[in-house]
């Protein structure tokens, strides 16, 4: 048993035992057991590692509604966290957290602490504009910028970084290689993105934000308007992604969250039921309401 | 028609082509009326322009082209030109359209990007309501209120500080009126920005949040979405939100003929009293007789606005095609 998990099931389970019944707690502690007797999957591995980011008793609130209770989670250093759970549960609202995209909206609050790099960026006076070309972002639909390929590209990278033309060059081809889109777009770099399959445009949108050099990369149901192959060609990518990048991901797809993952944590009415390494999630959990939503009974 | 009976018993042709024969005739009859309705856009702007060509024509036929580039207008011997209500309509427009664009932009940026909700409503609320006040109340504020500031305090500030530098004197020489291009311009500003802010706060507001997310996702300041996101898209309906504004100032007449002195003279400075065309017309129409050649003339001036205004859009669609490659859509 790794000390990663161990460390992240601990702080789980006091706000979920003291809420649940004594029932809920013995059936912890089986799962616990359970657990501890699968074998050590390379995933557990990927869990080990430092986090790259940490939350900790995260309270989110829009205006007055208490949208997401008490979260704490760690994000392991190159490794994808699938988060998981029915509509409206906080997975979405806890990824513009992480980069506090909520902050360009009046109203919106979080209290507690998200620890990336040693420093709470939930705290005042943070940098919000390094803050997130740190932490980038992909959205449920393709966001093409209007503008050429080539710029959607260089945009981001001029934002925070002077380089020469042919730097540039290079790293716009670089991008775009690394999410296999060189070769359909190479010879039409100065045409508008939005002319391009929407597959391609979220190849684009995941090369601009590799572009700008991120450490962590959030993605918010990246595949949920794409077809089958296109969705297919995205998680390979994510495969290739996480070993330089800390990959979070928000999905309606149970088989994505199993496929793509390394751990996946369930949320349910803006808490934090479970989290776990994915085989051990899929097989085994813990909670009911975890096996209630994966098995499709609920959700 | 009965469902129940339809899963029973099969209707049989005949009954159903009765129970639909009212539809059969419906849908033509609703075509031939959208028809109609489209068509008669084109027979009216037809029938405009026929009625201020063919007013106008004794003035085309007896001054020629000098009618375009005379900045005569005199009915004593009868001699009109079309030049200085001409420039004193394109001069005021752009005065205004300089003044309002940049205001109503940062207004329709501000209410759609950075005012709280609450605060942006009520502030939208109040553009919509400034918007739909008439153009005399504007004419009147301006005759009472604008003129005298200007008479009083700008011009002579202005003259005082600028008077001795070269070109600059041009444009603030002549006496303190308060009448003239500049008030003109400033009314009409006033007035156009409310429909142009609307116009853009729409525009802005129609923008997927995700696509203003991603540049703010990618580390972009406010200032680097606007002008590398938000603007590159929203520009069709800008530019349409201007050339709105722009259409209601060359035809504003009312309030322009308040302030703007009444003087068919073209000069640089901003402060000399002058006429837009439409103020031209609304005050020497009551003086023309019927067949007299100034009011043939009026009516040419009233076809030179309307071309003035199709170019104008013309040139606003050219524009826009122009940059086509690079266009909006997600």
């Amino acid at each position: 048993m790794n000390t990663g998990v161990q460390a992240t099931g601990s702080t789980q389970a006091s706000p979920n035992g003291s809420q649940e019944s004594t029932q809920a707690e013995a059936r912890f502690s089986a799962g616990t057991t359970q657990a501890s007797t699968m074998p050590l999957t390379e995933q557990d591995e990927h869990l080990t590692r430092p986090a790259a980011m940490e939350v900790r008793g995260l309270n989110f609130y829009y205006g007055t509604s208490h949208a997401l209770h008490d979260i704490s989670l760690r994000f392991p250093e190159r490794s994808v966290t699938g988060m998981i759970g029915p509509s409206g549960c906080g997975k979405s609202t806890l990824l513009r957290v992480l980069n506090r995209m909520y902050d360009l909206y009046p109203g919106q609050r979080a209290t507690g602490e998200v620890l990336f790099d040693n420093q709470n960026i939930l705290a005042p006076g943070v940098n919000l504009n390094v803050l997130r070309s740190r932490v980038g972002m992909v959205f449920q639909k393709p966001t093409p910028f209007p503008m050429s390929i080539y710029d959607n590209i260089a945009f981001g990278i001029r934002l925070h970084e002077r380089v020469s033309r042919s730097e540039m060059d290079g790293r716009v081809e670089d991008s775009l290689r690394r999410v296999a889109l060189w070769a359909e777009v190479q010879d039409r770099l100065h045409s508008s993105a939005t002319a391009l399959s929407g597959g391609q445009q979220q190849r684009l949108c995941i090369a601009r934000t590799i572009a700008v050099r991120p450490e962590v990369i959030l993605l918010d149901e990246p595949t949920s308007a794409l077809d089958p192959v296109s969705t297919a060609r995205i998680e390979e990518l994510l495969d290739e992604l996480k070993g330089e990048f800390t990959i979070a991901i928000v999905t309606h797809n149970m088989q994505q969250a199993a496929r793509c993952a390394d751990q996946v944590a369930f949320f349910y009415m803006g808490r934090l039921v479970e989290v776990d390494s994915t085989p051990r999630m899929f097989t085994a959990p813990r909670e009911k309401q975890t096996q209630d939503y994966i098995t499709g009974r609920f959700g | 028609m009965d469902i129940p009976a339809r899963q029973n018993a099969p209707v049989s042709p005949d009954q159903a082509g009765t129970a639909r024969s009212g539809r059969r005739t419906a849908d033509p009859a609703f075509r031939l009326l959208v028809t109609i309705t489209g068509v008669a856009v084109l027979v009216v702007l037809g029938a405009i322009i026929a009625v201020m060509v063919n007013g106008g024509w004794h003035a085309f036929a007896t001054f020629g082209p000098g009618f375009l580039v005379s900045d005569a207008w005199n009915p004593v011997t009868q001699h009109f030109g079309a030049a200085a209500p001409v420039f004193g309509t394109v001069v005021s427009s752009a005065l205004a359209l300089l003044l309002a664009v940049p205001l109503a932009f940062g207004t329709a940026f501000w209410l759609t990007a950075l005012a709280p909700p609450t605060v942006a409503s009520v502030i939208g609320m109040a553009v919509q309501l400034l918007a739909a006040v008439p153009s005399i109340i504007f004419g009147m504020w301006g005759f009472f209120v604008v003129v005298p500031v200007i008479a009083h305090y700008v011009q002579p500030f202005l003259h005082h500080t600028f008077g001795h530098v070269p070109v600059l004197s041009v444009l603030v020489a002549g006496a303190p009126f308060g009448t003239g291009l500049l008030t003109a311009g400033f009314i009409l500003a006033v007035m156009i920005t409310p429909s142009i802010t609307a116009v853009m706060r729409d525009v802005f507001a129609s923008m997927p949040a995700v696509l203003r997310e991603s540049a703010y996702g990618l580390g972009a300041t406010r200032w680097e979405v606007m002008r590398n996101v938000v603007l590159p898209w929203s520009r069709e309906g800008l530019v349409g939100g201007i050339v709105l504004g722009m259409g209601r100032a060359m035809g504003e007449t009312m309030a322009v003929t308040f302030v703007i002195g009444d003087s068919n003279h073209i000069g640089w400075s901003l402060f000399a009293p002058a006429n837009t065309i439409a103020s031209l017309i609304a005050l020497e129409f009551p003086e023309s007789p019927a067949g007299s050649l100034k009011l043939a003339s009026l009516l040419a001036l009233g076809a030179i606005l309307m071309a003035i205004s199709f170019v104008t859009l013309w040139f606003s669609r050219w524009l826009l095609s122009r940059g086509e490659n690079t266009g909006r859509r997600v």
